[in-house]
């Protein structure tokens, strides 16, 4: 293997040993929620210092690449889809550490409703960061396609989740603190199944050349 | 290499025909015209050539679009060159060559017109730059005084316009009656490029003409070609696949006397069909 694929599949375990860390950190924010897991929701703020700096790592590493070895077609595009999919990741290492943050103010007080919904949702988000990284390691287009066909179910459920919390505080005021934090944390997920979707999009312009962002398939 | 990359799985498939070490069957490019609204300044058709015994080119059909820069990308011995010189007949020089097919410059056959009159139309400069022994005016004076195309009384003028076309005006206005040789190897490039353009040619054709220069003499000649293509249809060789993907408007891949692609330079570079493409580009194989 020449010295300059050895770089790339670097690139690329760096960005599995990112997507790992946030993975995990995305189930302990859940866990710290739905369990009321206090070390979860600690963990999380732990690792996020290694996910921020697994981000300078990378796009140092990719930018260096750029520099000094100038790719051009897969290896270009390679190369261009792991410092965006590197931002993505960072992105849903920010928003789990906010669900944590939900989870701790929650800790103490009963909850208003059962967190079937999130526990529900999660569950997809959580697999739609899995095969959307799973994606990109098996240059798998279809699997990605997979990922971007069901962002639509998590913003139903998100846009669900709201309705009921919104009837729920404007039944009972002292609800709202919890319902505001509770709509926090489906916000967050949701925005995590987006940067899951962003990767999937990184994953087909890496494996097939085309964009497909905002629709832009469909419009070509 | 770090532990970490030890998980990363993928798919176990037999090695694809194309990476080092396994044969392919080169395919050659489809009549592929990837923008069809573009004139076609030169169009060939079934170009075949041969040294001797040895085809050096098998078939090939392309056009090359006016006012663009086409680069001519593939590794040593793949008929890049051979090609470019058969634009202006220059491969006639060499005894027991043979040419078939068809070359069209704006619709008429390059083989039934007189070489001169071609090469006045279809300029060239090469990968060492070759200035006449003489001086930097007489250098850019030859061809218009051979052609008898300017006045005596208008040489001067023609002389400057050439060289600021050339972008070379401003370093050799204070010397134009000394030797060209005493230029640096960038500047006498830039002469060869102004000698060209003097007899006004519509076609241009550069055979790796930055091969032998440093990185700021390339970069002079690669905003030059900007420039020129405003004017002029150039066609350029070059094993510099930064520098093709900087200046030219269109690429084709040559391998083993065959055109495998021909298309846009982003796509190209960015996302190209042919897989033959792709290793050579990304360093593969070639």
């Amino acid at each position: 293997m020449r010295h300059f694929e050895q770089e790339l599949e670097e690139l690329k375990g760096k960005l599995l040993e990112m997507s790992a860390q946030v993975e995990a950190s995305v189930q302990r924010s859940v866990s710290a929620v739905t369990q009321k897991d206090r070390s979860a929701a600690e963990q999380v703020f732990r690792d996020e210092a290694r996910v921020n700096q697994l981000q300078i790592e990378i796009d140092e590493f990719a930018i260096n690449l750029l520099a000094t070895q100038q790719p051009l077609a897969a290896d270009l595009r390679l190369v261009v889809a792991a410092l965006k999919i590197n931002t993505d990741l960072e992105r849903m290492g920010d928003l789990s550490v906010h669900i944590a943050q939900c989870g701790l103010s929650l800790l103490t007080e009963p909850v208003i409703k059962p967190m079937v919904d999130i526990r529900h949702m999660s569950a997809l988000v959580e697999s739609m960061v899995r095969k959307s990284m799973d994606a990109f390691l098996a240059n798998d287009a279809d699997m990605a396609r997979s990922v971007l066909a069901s962002d639509d179910a998590v913003d139903s459920l998100r846009t669900a989740s709201y309705h009921e919390l919104v009837s729920f505080m404007e039944k009972e005021p002292r609800n709202i603190p919890q319902a505001l934090d509770l709509i926090g944390i489906t916000r967050s997920l949701e925005r995590i199944a987006d940067h899951s979707t962003n990767i999937a999009e990184g994953v087909l312009f890496l494996v097939k050349g085309i964009d497909v962002r905002h629709h832009a398939e469909a419009r070509q | 290499m770090s532990p970490m990359q030890a998980p990363i799985s993928r798919p176990t498939s037999p090695p694809e025909p194309g990476i080092i070490g396994q044969p392919f069957p080169i395919q050659m490019a489809e009549e592929k015209t990837p923008a069809p609204a573009e004139a076609a300044k030169l169009s060939a058709t079934n170009l075949v050539f041969h040294y001797g015994s040895f085809r050096a080119l098998h078939g090939i059909s392309m056009q090359v679009f006016d006012k663009r820069v086409t680069a001519f990308i593939g590794p040593s011995g793949c008929g890049k060159s051979t090609f470019l010189r058969t634009l202006n007949r220059m491969n006639e020089t060499i005894r027991s060559s043979r040419v078939e097919g068809e070359i069209l410059l704006d619709g008429e056959d390059i083989f039934k017109l007189e070489v001169s009159a071609l090469r006045r139309r279809v300029g060239m400069v090469f990968q060492r730059p070759n200035p006449f022994p003489k001086s930097i005016f007489d250098n850019i004076a030859y061809g218009p005084r051979i052609n008898g195309t300017v006045s005596r009384s208008g040489m001067k003028d023609h002389v400057e316009q050439s060289l600021r076309r050339a972008a070379l005006w401003d370093e050799v206005k204070d010397k134009l009656y000394e030797s060209a040789s005493g230029l640096s190897g960038g500047q006498q490039q830039r002469l060869c490029i102004a000698r060209a353009l003097a007899v006004n040619p519509e076609v241009l054709l550069l055979d790796e003409p930055c091969s032998a220069l440093d990185p700021i003499a390339t970069a002079k000649i690669e905003d030059l070609i900007f420039q020129l293509k405003d004017s002029c249809t150039i066609v350029i060789v070059t094993h510099n696949m930064q520098q093709a993907a900087r200046v030219a408007d269109y690429t084709g891949f040559f391998l083993m006397g065959k055109l495998i692609e021909f298309d846009n330079t982003t796509v190209i570079f960015k996302n190209p069909s042919r897989k033959e493409t792709e290793d050579y580009i990304t360093g593969r194989f070639g």
